[in-house]
């Protein structure tokens, strides 16, 4: 198969647009091939997740596109970065390693990015719409624009964000191309009572299994009792693609690609079905925790970050509460949402609980965890799933509200209710 | 001694010869290796504990972050990366790592695409050399 460039695409390779675009088209050129594109398309927007700051190499390549003249030729959102920028003095970031993820951070704005510094763009005013191309980096916020929103983007890595951001162009292959996003594989959900489904932690368990079972091929679930909310939907395919490599999951009757089965599959049959139930779900729930200790030294919420409304439930949980004295309690977030929650008076309950707020980062990505803190809860299973080999902490996984009920008993509880039915 | 002749496609094509770590379970770098050293950190992952530095890496694709590219980049300059990487399907975030590898210091690597079958004669421990054109020998000395 030959790969078709335009006129445009020619002249970038050929560096008539300047020495950033031609690295950037060459990179994407050879990718192109490499999977197998017969064309380029045009995108609308970018999301770059290179802005994490892992080491010189990733450094380097963003300062040499940056001193190449690199401008990126779509509206492009930045992921999280490598540190809070204003307040990673007050964790345990050594200042040489904040220095680099600094330079990082510089060499990204310098393109005409719009310094988000987030892993959750959906949640700016970025948000792209129905059947927008897009090129997304980010797991997480990958399978959401494509499954929740019905935006496109294959599932980009890191240093190719950028490269089709600088471009304005993508591979036409996978998911930009509608054959190729009709489910495969059909998972209903059998007898799951609806007080679990209504619950928020259903959802990162329920994706921590569909990341598992489907691997890198689409799931449709089928057989939901009520209609998931925007965060819950977050939980789930930030799990999904953690767990496996989900980039698009389509749920009847609720995303956008899925008004009923046929429209899901795309009038084809599924290869294969199969029933979801409440052992699996229990036995993926079981997998998200690393320890049967009940200590419990730090409370992690927000990944991906915490949107307005989770900020929203969080505040009457811990309105007139204090958390004990040897548990910390932290949200992460980005600057807008934080901005937005402090606007909606959301933030005061928070701080007389006795919460932090980190913005612009994640705890996955900046070392600003003292080696004390060893003991964790969450209620994120992407976190639940990364931070053993990221950070080597024991976690627990619980809902929000066990998170809030832990913290201030200062030892793990969690209520086992819902699970045992 | 067992010698297998398997055909690949190079989906980066180059030459190198290690010893094998194999497993049929996905990988995500980020999370799963640690570049300084080149172990794999993945505690739900089979070869959690197994250092792929300088062997041949033989797994299906990546799994989850889409920062595993960016993890294999920082390994490769760190000279902590496996010499060439095996999969099932031409998997692009590795083969990203290793375009950008190119790009950046002239330290490409290759990777090689084989059948689903042909990819589970692989065991840990064969010595494997790959070939310019993406086929490979595969050598076992047998358990006694």
């Amino acid at each position: 198969m030959t790969l078709i460039l335009s006129d445009r695409d020619h002249e970038m390779q050929a560096g008539a647009h300047g020495p950033a675009a031609k690295m950037a088209m060459s990179i994407l050129v050879r990718m192109a091939e490499i999977s197998g594109a017969k064309e380029l398309l045009d995108i609308s927007g970018a999301h770059i997740d290179s802005t994490v700051y892992i080491g010189d190499a990733g450094l380097e390549f963003a300062e040499r596109l940056a001193s190449l003249g690199a401008k990126v030729s779509v509206p492009t959102t930045l992921n999280v970065s490598g540190l809070d920028e204003h307040h990673w003095k007050e964790w345990a970031v050594p200042s040489d390693w904040a220095r680099q993820a600094q330079r990082q951070m510089t060499a990204y704005q310098s393109m005409g990015t719009i310094p988000t510094w987030t892993c959750a763009p959906y949640q700016t005013e970025m948000r792209p719409v129905f059947g927008q191309q897009i090129a997304w980096g980010e797991s997480n916020a990958i399978v959401f624009a494509n499954s929740v929103i019905g935006a496109r983007t294959e599932r980009y890595p890191d240093l190719f964000d950028v490269c089709c951001a600088i471009t304005g162009r993508a591979p036409a292959i996978g998911l930009h191309l509608t054959e190729n996003r009709a489910g495969k594989l059909l998972l209903n959900l059998k007898e799951i009572p609806e007080a679990l489904q209504v619950s928020d932690d259903f959802y990162p368990v329920l994706g921590h299994f569909l990341g598992k079972a489907a691997h890198d091929v689409i799931p449709v679930i089928a057989g939901m009792k009520i209609i998931p909310n925007e965060d819950q939907l977050k939980a789930l395919g930030a799990a999904a693609a953690s767990s496996g490599a989900v980039a698009l999951f389509h749920m009847v009757g609720i995303t956008p690609e899925a008004p009923t089965i046929e429209a899901a599959f795309q009038g084809n049959k599924p290869q294969e079905t199969s029933n979801i139930t409440m052992d699996m779900l229990r036995q993926a729930r079981r997998e998200l925790t690393h320890t049967d200790n009940a200590r419990l030294d730090m409370v992690v919420l927000g990944s991906p970050h915490f949107s307005q409304a989770e900020f929203k439930k969080l505040a009457p949980l811990v309105a007139g509460k204090k958390k004990s004295a040897r548990v910390k309690f932290l949200v992460t977030s980005s600057r807008a949402m934080a901005q937005l929650a402090q606007q909606a008076g959301f933030l005061e309950s928070l701080q007389e609980f006795g919460a932090q707020l980190t913005v612009d980062t994640c705890i996955l990505t900046t070392p600003m965890l003292p080696k004390e803190i060893e003991f964790l809860m969450t209620n994120s299973a992407k976190f639940a799933y990364y931070a053993p080999g990221l950070l080597d902490k024991k976690i627990t996984f619980g809902s929000l509200v066990d998170c809030v009920n832990s913290a201030i008993a200062g030892d793990i509880v969690r209520d086992e209710t819902l699970w045992e039915s | 001694m067992g010698i297998l002749v398997l055909t690949g496609r190079p989906v980066i094509a180059g030459r190198a010869s290690g010893i094998a770590l194999v497993s049929d379970q996905p990988l995500s770098f980020w999370g799963g290796y640690d570049w300084k050293s080149g172990e794999i950190t993945d505690r739900r992952h089979p070869l959690s504990g197994m250092n792929a530095k300088g062997k041949i890496l033989v797994v299906p694709f990546t799994r989850g972050s889409s920062t595993t590219t960016a993890v294999l980049l920082e390994a490769i300059r760190a000279g902590t990366a496996p010499v060439a990487i095996i999969t099932t399907a031409a998997d692009f975030f590795f083969a990203l790592a290793s375009v950008v590898a190119g790009e950046l210091y002239e330290k490409s690597f290759p990777l090689i695409a084989l059948s689903d079958l042909d990819f589970g004669l692989l065991r840990t421990g064969d010595q494997i050399e790959i070939m310019e054109d993406g086929n490979l020998t595969s050598i076992r000395k047998e358990v006694t």
